[in-house]
């Protein structure tokens, strides 16, 4: 990374690129196709009647969550035994957690609404919420080991560690509903036996919805792991700026 | 429908919460392109 000097070309248009931009406009198509769907189109389900319509943003923010932590830990592998320790792939983990923790909150937020609605409460100590705060949390904890300071290399090794870590909670929480049997529900599309059982309109609905959020995902994560490489490279002339005034001052008659 | 404030609300939670984190992370973005050279903005 380079100080910029004041002849070099500085733009100011952040993170963006024609990419981004026909990805971000995807995007949006999909989050109004999802609403209309979501909210319109699709019937009322016979058990959950209306608060099923919660469940097509609800699940997937969750499986958008578990895919972002997975990319955030393919990605620590790849800068930890690959030879180059590529801050490519450190950026790209870090992007991923901080996106994933975001659909991981919506998670947890949608599923209090929709418990409000089926179970008479907010929040209870059921299994699969139990274990997917504790995920929510462990990403938290992963962000802030991202943030304590050091090199760069030192941020991706330590943070790199724990992602390998984090990500084993996934299985927990996935099979958390078949292996203690509390009062969340079993899967109905990714069940074991294949046999998925909605509507038509409903699970439309539902693919509707994961592709939007995979668009916001995508979207989310390349313009995050932009603005990681600016961090860096801010970072990166700060500290050179600060050593350059420090050799002037010493420089200096009477400096030390 | 039935229950609107719930369902509508976890819609604008939703869309609310990633909203707000997409202008937060791009306007910082934004403040820091103006301190980084073009040479390390590869997309540019």
């Amino acid at each position: 990374m380079s100080i910029p000097p004041d002849d070099t070309d500085i733009t100011t248009a952040g993170t963006s690129s024609a990419a981004t931009r026909l990805l971000g406009t995807l995007a949006v198509v999909g989050v109004a196709w999802l609403v209309a769907f979501g909210l319109l189109f699709s019937p009322a389900d016979r058990d959950q009647r209306e608060s099923v319509r919660i469940m097509y943003v609800h699940v997937p923010s969750a499986w958008l969550a578990y895919l972002a932590f997975i990319v955030t830990a393919g990605a620590s592998a790849l800068y930890l035994f690959r030879a180059a320790h590529s801050l490519v792939w450190d950026r790209l983990a870090g992007a991923s957690a901080e996106v994933g923790v975001v659909f991981m909150g919506i998670t947890l937020l949608t599923g209090m609404l929709w418990g409000r609605l089926s179970w008479g409460v907010f929040w209870t100590w059921d299994a699969r919420l139990t274990t997917t705060a504790f995920l929510f949390v462990t990403y938290v904890g992963y962000l802030a080991v991202r943030r304590l300071g050091g090199t760069h290399q030192q941020r991706a090794r330590r943070s790199a560690a724990v992602a390998l870590l984090g990500v084993l909670e996934i299985p927990l929480v996935h099979f958390s509903v078949r292996l203690w049997r509390n009062l969340h529900q079993e899967s109905t599309v990714a069940r074991p036996d294949g046999d998925v059982k909605m509507d038509g309109l409903m699970l439309f609905s539902l693919v509707v919805g994961l592709v939007a959020f995979t668009l916001l995902y995508v979207w989310l994560v390349i313009h995050r792991q932009r603005a990681l490489v600016l961090e860096d490279a801010a970072e990166d002339h700060g500290l050179e700026q600060a050593l350059s005034d420090r050799r002037a001052e010493a420089a200096l008659p009477g400096g030390r | 429908m039935e229950d609107a404030g719930f369902i509508i609300g976890s819609y604008v939670v939703t869309f609310g919460v990633i909203g707000a984190y997409a202008v937060a992370m791009l306007t910082r973005a934004r403040r820091l392109a103006r301190r980084v050279a073009d040479e390390d903005k590869p997309w540019t």
